[in-house]
């Protein structure tokens, strides 16, 4: 199966008369994992939910396989920086895109507990979801982005707060995710965790996309001054 | 002392009369409470998630409602029900019925605005997670009244405490006709003015622990639904 092609083309996301995000035109079609780069206040965040649909652009277009983002949100999961946590238990959390899907209770009821092992959420299903960790609660995000098996996941910086160890866990998870043939879109300032799971960077400023290139060659030679400058400044 | 004494043999004898009484007050409130949480809980909860014409002028009316007076709505629908009135020909006045529409019409405000208020923090926090598994309205609605549960039992426990305790309403609708539309309130009313202490003192404290076994349950309803409540 080809992996899904998202295409922005000259897509501005504005607010206030005031252009936030773009104009931004590009190209995703490779398999596994594209990491969003970029200091705070890039546009990473942005970035993702225009991609995913959560924003429509106010002008140009943002498709994958030629179909508008915000009309095909049901085909893809998304984590959220700040976690949404619904008031129920973590069953009945990472069960809300699969009633929006209308899946039936005993298929439900498998994609859960196969979803907890995939984002390796280890805790009994029935407690309230509030009671758990942060790691825990990110995990229960992406149980949630994974449940309905989408072709694409995004996330937006799932491992902000997290500890070093549940980080390479999150890590790991990912990695399994996208060798199952899933495309990932993650955003990112932690220039260590990009080269640890990229195969593609995408290099934001202000705003704007600077920089489409593999990992290899842009940890090597950035072509922006942006990026250079990003990259020593971490060093 | 007597007095207090013969009241507590009323309610430890089960007294015929009284239960009637009590069995009355809590079948008109309780069907009150269930007609305006079929208005009140899907009306808050629309409030809450959607903007639509009218939106604004529903708010305002169903927060004002809230402290309606119950004589006035009990002359708006005397006016109504009796014989001349535009919905004379059914002939509620002064029937259990006539005392449940008074009722539901005090009380639906106060489940609206209470539900409203319990499901708007949630709307906000949701929207976005809500968008994102693109949930329809129905999903939208049920998710977030489900999430809200804690707060719009609360609001429930406070409409059927308003309408078990008011007075004024059921008075002028129901008529106290003894046997047939006499309830707690307007029972201690009536008999407190004709001397008869007993009965009233025995339904003041059968009502008292009604209003204290609520207000327990809105504390413990508080206490539980905190355990989903998320911290940051």
């Amino acid at each position: 199966m080809n992996p899904p092609e998202l295409v922005f083309d000259a897509a501005t996301i504005a607010a206030d008369g005031r252009i936030l995000l773009g104009p931004i035109s590009l190209r995703i079609d490779r398999p596994g994992i594209t990491v969003v780069m970029g200091p705070n206040g890039a546009g990473k965040s942005l970035f993702l939910s225009a991609a995913h649909g959560l924003l429509v652009p106010d002008q140009g277009s943002i498709t994958w396989n030629g179909q508008p983002a915000s009309k095909t949100r049901a085909s893809r999961g998304f984590v959220f920086q700040a976690t949404p946590i619904l008031r129920r238990s973590v069953r009945g959390n990472i069960a809300l895109p699969l009633i929006a899907r209308g899946v039936s209770r005993a298929r439900a009821a498998d994609r859960i507990a196969a979803a907890l092992a995939e984002a390796r959420l280890d805790t009994d299903p029935a407690k309230p979801a509030a009671a758990l960790s942060g790691g825990e609660r990110k995990r229960l995000d992406l149980a949630r982005a994974i449940v309905t098996r989408p072709d694409v996941i995004l996330l937006d910086e799932p491992s902000a707060n997290l500890d070093p160890a549940t980080t390479a866990e999150l890590e790991q998870s990912l990695r399994h995710i996208s060798e199952g043939g899933t495309k990932i879109l993650i955003s990112t300032h932690d220039i260590a965790q990009a080269r640890r799971l990229a195969a593609e960077i995408l290099f934001f400023s202000e705003g704007r996309l600077l920089e489409q290139a593999d990992t290899a060659s842009f940890f090597h030679q950035p072509a922006s001054n942006a990026a250079q400058r990003f990259l020593d400044g971490e060093r | 002392m007597e007095t207090l004494t013969e009241a507590w043999r009323l309610i430890a004898s089960f007294d015929a009369t009284l239960v009637e009484i009590v069995s009355l007050s809590l079948f008109v409130s309780l069907t009150a409470t269930m007609l305006a949480a079929l208005i009140g809980i899907p009306l808050g909860a629309a409030l809450a998630i959607w903007s639509f014409p009218l939106r604004g002028v529903l708010v305002v009316l169903s927060t004002s409602f809230m402290a309606l007076p119950p004589v006035v709505v009990g002359l708006v629908v005397y006016l109504s029900l009796s014989r001349a009135g535009p919905l004379g020909m059914f002939g509620l006045l002064f029937t259990p019925s006539a005392m449940i529409i008074a009722q539901t019409i005090l009380i639906t405000p106060i489940i609206t605005a209470l539900t409203r208020e319990a499901v708007l923090p949630l709307r906000r926090e949701y929207d976005l997670l809500l968008l994102s598994v693109d949930a329809g309205n129905w999903l939208m609605l049920k998710t977030l009244v489900w999430d809200a549960r804690f707060g719009v039992v609360t609001a429930l426990l406070a409409g059927f405490g308003r309408a078990l305790a008011e007075v004024g309403a059921v008075l002028i609708v129901g008529g106290n006709i003894s046997g047939l539309t006499r309830v707690m309130t307007t029972t201690i009313a009536l008999e407190t003015s004709k001397g008869n202490l007993e009965l009233a003192l025995a339904l003041g404290v059968i009502l008292l622990m009604i209003a204290i076994s609520i207000n327990a349950a809105i504390h413990l309803l508080a206490r539980f639904g905190r355990r989903y409540e998320v911290t940051r």
